[in-house]
């Protein structure tokens, strides 16, 4: 190959086996439970078994004296403890209530699963045995459980704030009163976006480990081991530069892991006091209270259009139940879809309130898509709605108010530009590989023959905005961090390189795809290419793995450290050939020189003489390495179009999902088959709430559905092959054309399927089926519409 | 997920057992597959002092004729046991065919026959077949053995015939002479779990009427219960007669309300379910 030939994308956009599986798939993981350093204290939580009550007393005399029980701590013990309360990110309005919250509570208890106190034994079960021995007592308050009780204020989750009202928020644009008396239809709806629990498949554990050196290690099954260093250090007191936090295999997150919990400042602060190393593994139960919930909201919609179907305004008044306490993003999570509502169409106005409310519940934050799911499902519910009602087709609807591809970059109303995006090719893609006319043709012949099993079409055209974010726009909107992303290239003596990102994995499979970024930049086999993450020794710098931030900035961290790389090598490579900088070209880690192609030296000709120094320009120093950090200057906006086919038995409700078409638009692609991996994983999630999950409390704030025996995850075996397939529009935000897919799946996918129950139930008179559409909501609905008295 | 702390005795012979419940009371547990045992003690939802294990009473284990022309099922056979035992599949093919409809393979092959139906949940599904089998507990006790009826057997939730000192040595089920057709309709939120409500039809057929007809319901209270009124409204009709009877499967029936299902969704489904396994059994 000469070096005239434009270099080849050898693996970016190829199929590689995952470099990580080898070690998961033989046990040869390491998780955080399975770090067990000498001398390890176990720690058990005392949890509230009430959802709110004064607490008049927490006597641990007893535990104390129990057998292999080293100490017990109330939360008025650990008082001193904290420095200050742990961390809420967003200030999302100037008057936000953003009352304190301490990993033990002293005054009240706010939800089923606050904690009050701390056992430490020399092992698990004692610590689980003397936990049962810690004396608590109880003055029973009233528990508050839904939002419209919780705005009366008469029962206050938190007294000193006066009010369960954490903030509101609206935002209108265009002439909203104007467009909406204008509009020839107008369709309302209240929607439930129920509350559901992440359910990662490693529960949550913590490791907190003090250094013979001074300073602590901290070993935590997290998203987010920069975030929770800073954090840490400031809600610890630890000197930030003494603390290193370790985030292992991490076996997912979806968001649940994304926080700064009272475990991880307890198992630290105890680690401080008495200079043991401290564990902490939440149990599957103890996890569906203690770890933070998602979604919960109540929506009020209303969809305007004109008469032939064209979509000109969307309101939504979204009331959102944020649980007892503010965790890192539960005031921003509503936010993140705040933009979102108008979605792929070209509204002249949009009208959004949002309120977050306190109630007795376990918090709730960020669970994948985080606000987008929410603002996708109302308004792709809304849509189909709106298509009933005006008797049209509801894909003819979409395609009357989508942006046209010749459009973009469209700035939309909510303040966004859409960078680039292909709805009518996805489309046509996805329309074409389902057979849509033939299953509408199918769906008419069960209705004229009055079949007990009825056949629904549902769609979702979505986009989201992913890829958090650009710095200035989350200072702008106060939050209080930033969004960019680090990565450094390391070159060792025999041109093999590590790369350290600031990402942190937790099943995405980094180590994978960066690997194919790194290779194809430096022209270097794929195996040369060594990914560290998740140390903060080791990555000193990063903003860590949610919001399918990761390719979109991380990715392109690495390619920007590479491109580094290559400059810096060029230069040593001009001198050692005695050339011209300019005359140099790079291509498949080759440098050569233009118009003699025999005068050349590889990359690991250069790291190697790089390495030797013996021979380099004066004004250089003699190193290759190469870091990067990355401010995004845009969002991503992924899009697609999911068409799902369900069948409904009338009789029984139950809902079967017979086909299921993703087309997806990720823009570039680095490895298909962990998109589709993603893709995968991502619509069973989105089916997972739109047919069998819901958190449920009863009315004294009892998490009823505490366990996997109550709380429905489906399974494969409830869920069709899904067939999937892409459209490629690359984004124009970063030199890689990539968007973002962790989250894709789960926001389309839950509007797909809920419009397609629908869809088969409407000539019954249905028009909504209350999430999860299980069998008894299903027979509910078609019992009111027929006048039943479900 | 700890248990909290218990002694652990090992019992060779089914008098070793009954002697250790003896001696222990109601402080003591027999431990059979433990998949019904051992989750609520790791949920601390059940504290026995004592667990008596039976994993190893070979006497209690395996399948065979009975003089009086019916099938011993030891109680100690695993589910799986169950559905491959060829005496079963020959003579009483209903109790494989609702047996392979227990959880899953892990559940199988380490869940037993007498741990599931000792147990006495109501959303277990073998004490319905076992009901509408008109089967027999074979029970020994320190006075000796007794037999109990199994309409007998199931007396409220988790509660059974069975006194603390008695152990069930095996299940007796006739065998299905004629032409029976069966169908257990399992209505479950997702695969793999347990049944919201499950219906079992089972149907004597002769020369194109319904000579007999047994429907075993799962869940429809806090024991199984026969739908008796469905029962008696078929014998001597057609299939065609099925439909209209089945509209009786709730009668007399006290059906939960729980998370899954409202009570009055459980008596209609107890309705549907109960019309498609008698026409499926019939057909
Ligand atoms: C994940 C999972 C899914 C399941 N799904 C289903 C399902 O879909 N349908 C279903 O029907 N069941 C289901 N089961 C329960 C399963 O069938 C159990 O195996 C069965 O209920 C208990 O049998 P065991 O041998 O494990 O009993 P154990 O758990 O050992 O004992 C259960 C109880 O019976 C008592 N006992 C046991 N043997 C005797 C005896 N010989 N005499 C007197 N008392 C005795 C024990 O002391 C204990 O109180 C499921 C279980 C699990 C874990």
């Amino acid at each position: 190959m000469t070096a005239t030939e434009a270099p080849t994308t050898g693996h970016v956009g190829q199929v590689r086996l995952r470099k990580e599986d080898a070690r998961l798939v033989t046990g040869r993981a390491t998780w955080t439970d399975n770090i067990t350093p000498a001398g390890c204290l176990y720690m058990m939580v005392v949890r509230s078994p009430m959802a709110h009550a004064t607490v008049t007393g927490v006597d641990v005399s007893v535990a104390t004296d129990a057998p292999g029980v080293v100490a017990a701590y109330t939360g008025a013990d650990l008082a001193d403890a904290w420095q200050t309360s742990l961390p809420s990110v967003w200030q999302v309005t100037p008057d936000v209530k953003e009352p304190p919250h301490y990993p033990l509570t002293q005054d009240k208890v706010r939800f089923v699963g606050d904690g009050v106190a701390v056992v430490l034994a020399t092992s698990r079960q004692a610590a689980v045995d003397a936990a049962e021995l810690v004396d608590v007592t109880y003055d029973p308050l009233p528990a508050v459980t839904d939002v419209a009780q919780a705005l009366k204020d008469e029962v206050l989750v938190h007294d000193d704030e006066g009010t369960n009202r954490c903030y509101s928020y609206h935002w209108d644009s265009g002439n909203v009163d104007e467009v909406f008396e204008q509009a020839d239809v107008v369709v309302e709806r209240r929607l439930i976006n129920q509350r559901l629990i992440p359910t990662a498949i490693e529960p949550r554990a913590v490791v907190a480990q003090p250094e013979p050196t001074g300073g602590y290690t901290v070993f935590s099954a997290t998203q987010i081991p920069h975030i929770l260093r800073i954090q840490l250090a400031i809600v610890c007191g630890v000197p930030e530069h003494q603390l290193r936090v370790v985030a292992p295999d991490v076996g997912g997150g979806f968001g649940s892991k994304l926080n700064i919990y009272a475990e991880e400042a307890l198992a630290l602060a105890l680690a401080q006091k008495l200079g043991q190393p401290i564990k902490w593994t939440e149990t599957r139960s103890e996890g569906y209270q203690a770890t933070i919930h998602g979604r919960d909201h109540i929506q009020d919609l209303a969809i305007a259009a004109t008469s032939d179907g064209r979509i000109v305004g969307f309101k939504a008044d979204i009331k959102a139940d944020l649980g007892a306490y503010l965790q890192l993003v539960t005031t921003g999570t509503p936010m993140l879809g705040a933009f979102m509502y108008p979605a792929i169409y070209k509204l002249e106005a949009h009208d959004l309130t949002i309120t977050g409310v306190f109630t007795t519940k376990t918090p709730t934050d960020a669970y994948r898509g985080a606000g987008r799911p929410e603002a996708t499902f109302a308004i792709e519910r809304m849509v189909d709605e709106l298509a009933a009602e005006l008797g049209m087709d509801p894909m003819e609807v979409r395609r009357k108010s989508w942006i046209a591809h010749e459009e973009f970059p469209y700035d939309t109303i909510t303040g966004l530009t859409y960078d680039s995006g292909n709805y009518e090719a996805a489309t046509d893609k996805a329309m074409a590989l389902f057979g849509y006319d033939e299953l509408r043709r199918e769906q008419q012949q069960r209705r004229d023959d009055g079949d007990t099993t009825q056949l629904g079409i549902g769609i979702s055209t979505f986009t989201e905005m992913c890829g958090l974010a650009p710095s200035r726009a989350l200072g702008s909107l106060n939050y209080r961090a930033g969004g960019w992303e680090h990565a450094t290239i390391r070159m060792l003596p025999t041109g093999k390189i590590q790369v350290i990102t600031g990402t942190s994995p937790h099943g995405q499979g980094h180590v994978t795809s960066w690997s194919q970024i790194a290779a194809d930049a430096l022209g270097l086999p794929y195996e040369d290419v060594e990914v560290l993450h998740g140390d903060t020794a080791i990555s000193h710098k990063g903003m860590d793995t949610y919001g399918s931030r990761s390719l979109a900035i991380g990715g392109y961290a690495v390619h920007e450290a590479a491109q580094k790389v290559i400059a810096k090598a060029k230069r040593f490579a001009a001198h050692l050939l005695e050339a011209s900088e300019d005359d140099i070209e790079f291509a498949d880690g080759t440098f050569s020189v233009r118009g003699s192609p025999d005068a050349a030296k590889t990359i690991q000709d250069i790291a190697l003489a790089v390495f030797a120094a013996h021979d380099y320009p004066e004004d250089m120093e003699p190193a290759l390495d190469a870091e990067a950090t990355i401010d995004p200057e845009n969002f991503s906006f992924p899009h697609g179009t999911h068409l799902c086919a369900a069948e409904v038995d009338t009789e029984t409700g139950r809902v079967t999902i017979r086909r299921y078409v993703a087309v997806d638009d990720v823009g570039k692609v680095i490895n298909p088959q962990i998109v589709e991996g993603q893709v995968h994983g991502g619509i069973a999630q989105g089916v997972g709430q739109a047919l069998y999950e819901e958190a449920v409390y009863d009315a004294d704030g009892n998490l009823t559905t505490g366990s996997l025996l109550d709380y429905h995850v489906p399974s494969a075996a409830d869920l069709p092959a899904f067939e999937t397939d892409r459209t490629e529009t690359p984004a124009t935000s970063n030199p890689l054309g990539v968007k973002g897919v962790g989250e894709a799946g789960t926001i389309a996918s839950t509007p797909a399927v809920v419009n397609a129950v629908v869809d088969a139930l409407r000539p019954m008179g249905v028009t909504d089926v209350r999430m999860p559409t299980s069998p008894q909501h299903v027979w509910e609905a078609i019992e009111a519409a027929q006048g039943g008295a479900a | 997920m700890i248990p909290a702390s218990f002694e652990y005795v090992r019992a060779g012979t089914i008098e070793e057992a009954v002697a250790a419940l003896r001696e222990h009371g109601d402080e003591a547990k027999l431990l059979a597959g433990g998949h019904s045992l051992l989750p609520l003690m790791k949920l601390r939802l059940a504290t026995p002092e004592v667990l008596v294990d039976i994993g190893r009473v070979d006497a209690m284990k395996g399948v065979c004729e009975t003089d009086d022309g019916r099938l011993a099922i030891g109680s100690m056979t695993t589910h799986q046991d169950v559905m491959d035992d060829p005496l079963v599949r020959e003579h009483c093919g209903v109790l494989a065919e609702v047996t392979a409809m227990v959880g899953d393979a892990q559940v199988r092959h380490r869940g037993t026959l007498g741990g599931a139906l000792a147990h006495g949940d109501a959303a277990s599904d073998l004490p319905a077949a076992i009901l509408a089998l008109d089967g027999t507990f074979t029970v020994e006790g320190p006075d000796g053995r007794r037999e109990i009826a199994a309409r007998d057997f199931f007396v409220d939730y988790l509660t059974t015939a069975l006194q603390d000192d008695e152990v069930v040595v095996e299940v007796r089920v006739p065998k299905l002479d004629g032409d029976w057709g069966w169908r257990y309709e399992k209505f479950s939120r997702v695969s793999q779990a347990w049944a919201i409500v499950g219906a079992l039809g089972l149907v004597k057929r002769t020369n194109g009427t319904i000579e007999e007809a047994r429907v075993g319901l799962t869940h429809m209270g806090a024991v199984p219960v026969r739908a008796s009124a469905v029962e008696d409204a078929l014998a001597g009709n057609g299939p065609d007669a099925i439909a209209d009877a089945a509209q009786h499967a709730a009668d007399g029936t006290d059906a939960p309300s729980d998370l899954n299902a409202t009570s009055a969704f459980r008596q209609h489904l107890a309705r549907v379910l109960t019309r498609r396994a008698l026409e499926a059994a019939a057909g």
